[in-house]
């Protein structure tokens, strides 16, 4: 593999993503781990898992940016980028259109929305709730008392999915319960659960064409991604790694910032 | 960052005018009188009242981040969080029998013991609330001027309904006061006012110069004269030493933001207990916050000695803050023009509605209008519980990343 090298570290709060590339701008590497309370011991362990991967960029690593939450606390990061610039860089990338990215990350979401020639035009993030959030489903799943892939896979066997009214996570947690109570089935209650993401994400900001949805909820093909494509009346356009779009940004900042091409 | 030298003067003369409030609360014959920041206190001044205003004291609760703690008495008595964290923090202080006045002079113990309370609504219908509080507390009166709200157009009836209530004012106020209006001593206190609020405008106005010499941040903090000194001959003074100050700075290419990359404006109140930090940040980011609304609202163009009454009524009609959103918004594209900004900040306020511009479609208008791209961040003036540090710093960041990038 080609160096020099760029990486790209995405500290977020629940999940730390690592993506290198080599000096074409191809994927050498990518990497996730759970983000944990020490921000700087799982930047390195994720250095370490690239390096594990591609041997070869020992001593090649150009330059590396940090973004997400933890992007002050990775030592070794030669600057740090918020991860709405980030989810910019990748959408233009990957998709190479004016697109709108909308990002379900641990604490919050994002739409950022870019024109035509990839620039960001504008940001929305949700407001001080962590309704429609990563947290959100986290917080739901552990309510019906399983896991945010278990919640995944309760939702696929829902068929009519209950509305969830309150706007707050600890309201809606009490909601599940009278709808449990209510002789709701929990797959209904788990659909529900997902259409409370999306209506979250719709009312943010006008949705045209060329959604594009990231983040580890953004499952190609999964529960979230149909249940946008239902609310929105159009396909969304979903990355093959959506959880990873932050940590290449950066790595693609990680190369315009080291004078490659991107 | 590069600090202000008329910072000291402005500590000492804010610290003369609690000084004197609280001397006139205990001198048997002092009189004084409470007032809402845009209320009209030239004819206060003119009758020889000491003026406090209860805004500035919540304000420096927010500051000091006591406010936040102190809001939950205010609550305890029925006042709702999601009201005006200013009054809620006031009440709680008054509650608590706490004052931040005695943060800048240990020896005073209390706010000065009102013998009236004089508002104008021109702001918003809270501090009326806030006013009858302390009006039941002291047993004393609260009078003032119930302002038209949303303005279009500043006709001449408008003005003249605010200016008849001004003079119903004149009577009861003559009353606790103990003596008749002086009508000189009126034009005297209107001119003052004037005089200030030219110097104020010229203050802010150096924002407008690249880079700028000073930001809103600082601006928060220098114009207590502007608000608590309106009518008094010291406040003009100071912004002349100020002013002069500033024109130096840019005569030497002093910049308040050294490396100054991005331009902002700031619509909406401050995040008070967070002026600092997000000061620093913004300035870490080489972004200046050239200019706002919020320290806008003290300059008062309408003010004219020949017609006391008539002037006053109008400069209180004008105010950004009572006129509608076509209004509003045609204001915030000439601002954004006149200080050369990247874009806007728009600081939606929890508990101030009246302060807080985004709700009704305002930045995406601006955004197609008149170009101006914006950023809203959700927090409080007073009240830190509705301020998320890692999301208005997130915010923030990436939009001054956002603007640096659309920048040429
Ligand atoms: S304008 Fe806002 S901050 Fe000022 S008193 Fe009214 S509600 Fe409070």
């Amino acid at each position: 593999m080609n160096g020099p090298f760029y990486c790209g570290i995405d500290v977020g709060s629940s999940y730390a993503k690592a993506v290198l590339l080599d000096g074409a701008g191809r994927v050498a590497a990518d990497v996730v781990r759970r983000t944990g309370v020490a921000f700087e011991a799982v930047a390195e362990a994720l250095r370490a898992d690239l390096l594990a991967a591609v041997p070869g960029a020992l001593g090649g690593i150009e330059r590396t940016i940090a973004t997400g939450y933890g992007r002050e606390n990775v030592p070794f990061a030669d600057g740090a980028v918020t991860e709405l610039t980030c989810q910019a860089l990748a959408g233009w990338h990957l998709f190479r259109r004016a697109v709108t990215v909308i990002d379900v990350g641990g604490q919050d979401t994002k739409v950022i929305v870019l024109g035509d020639d990839g620039r960001r035009l504008s940001f929305q993030m949700n407001r001080r709730c962590a309704s429609g959030t990563g947290a959100f489903l986290e917080e739901m799943a552990a309510r019906l008392d399983t896991t945010p892939a278990g919640l995944e896979a309760l939702a696929e066997r829902g068929h009519d999915a209950v509305a969830l009214s309150s706007f707050c996570t600890v309201f809606a947690k009490s909601e599940l319960l009278s709808l449990i109570r209510g002789g709701r089935s929990v797959e209904d209650i788990a659909l529900g659960v997902y259409d409370a993401v999306v209506r979250r994400v719709v009312e943010m900001t006008p949705l045209h064409d060329g959604i594009v949805l990231t983040g580890g909820a953004a499952r190609p093909g999964g529960v979230l991604v149909r249940r946008l494509e239902a609310a929105l009346g159009r396909p969304v356009l979903v990355p093959e790694k959506p959880q990873l779009t932050g940590a290449l940004g950066a790595a693609l900042m990680a190369m315009r910032d080291g004078g490659a091409p991107v | 960052m590069p600090r202000l030298e008329s910072t000291a003067r402005l500590q000492a003369l804010m610290l003369e005018a609690f000084r004197e409030c609280d001397a006139a609360a205990r001198a048997p014959q002092g009189r004084v009188a409470w007032c809402t920041s845009v209320g009209p206190v030239e004819l206060l001044r003119a009758l020889g009242f000491a003026v406090f205003f209860p805004e500035n004291h919540a304000a420096m609760l927010g500051a000091s981040r006591a406010a936040t703690d102190l809001i939950p008495a205010a609550s305890a008595e029925g006042y709702s969080p999601d009201v005006c964290s200013y009054m809620t923090s006031d009440i709680g202080a008054f509650r608590r029998g706490v004052t931040a006045l005695s943060r800048v002079d240990p020896s005073i113990t209390s706010v000065p013991r009102p013998d009236v309370l004089v508002y104008d609504t021109n702001q918003c219908r809270d501090v009326v609330d806030w006013f009858s509080f302390y009006g039941r507390q002291f047993g004393v009166p609260v009078i003032g001027v119930a302002a038209p709200r949303g303005v279009d157009a500043v006709t001449d009836d408008l003005v003249a309904a605010v200016a008849s209530q001004i003079r119903g004012l004149v009577a009861p106020l003559e009353a606790i006061a103990g003596r008749r209006l002086d009508p000189g001593r009126l034009r005297d206190a209107v001119a003052i006012s004037r005089d200030t609020s030219l110097l104020w405008r010229r203050v802010l106005s150096t924002g407008s110069a690249r880079p700028s010499p000073l930001t809103f941040f600082d601006a928060c903090i220098h114009m207590g004269p502007a608000v608590i000194l309106r009518g008094d001959p010291r406040s003009a003074a100071y912004y002349e030493g100020l002013l002069a100050e500033l024109e130096g700075r840019i005569a030497r290419g002093v910049a308040a933001v050294p490396g100054e990359r991005v331009r902002l404006y700031w619509e909406g109140m401050p995040i008070w207990g967070r002026l600092r930090d997000v000061s620093d940040l913004l300035a870490r980011l080489g972004a200046c916050v050239a200019g706002s609304t919020y320290c806008s609202s003290w300059v008062f163009d309408a003010l004219d000695p020949a017609a006391p009454f008539d002037s006053m009524a109008r400069a209180s009609v004008e105010l950004f803050i009572t006129r509608t959103d076509a209004v509003k918004e045609r204001v915030l594209a000439d601002e954004a023009r006149r200080y050369s900004v990247d874009g806007m900040v728009f600081h939606d306020a929890k508990t101030c509605p009246n302060n807080s511009n985004c709700r009704y479609g305002m930045p995406g208008r601006l955004a197609a209008g008149a170009g101006v791209p914006s950023v809203i961040v959700h927090s409080d003036l007073n009240d830190l519980r509705l301020h998320a540090d890692e999301g208005v710093r997130l915010a923030l960041e990436a939009f001054v990343e956002q603007c640096a990038e659309a920048s040429p």
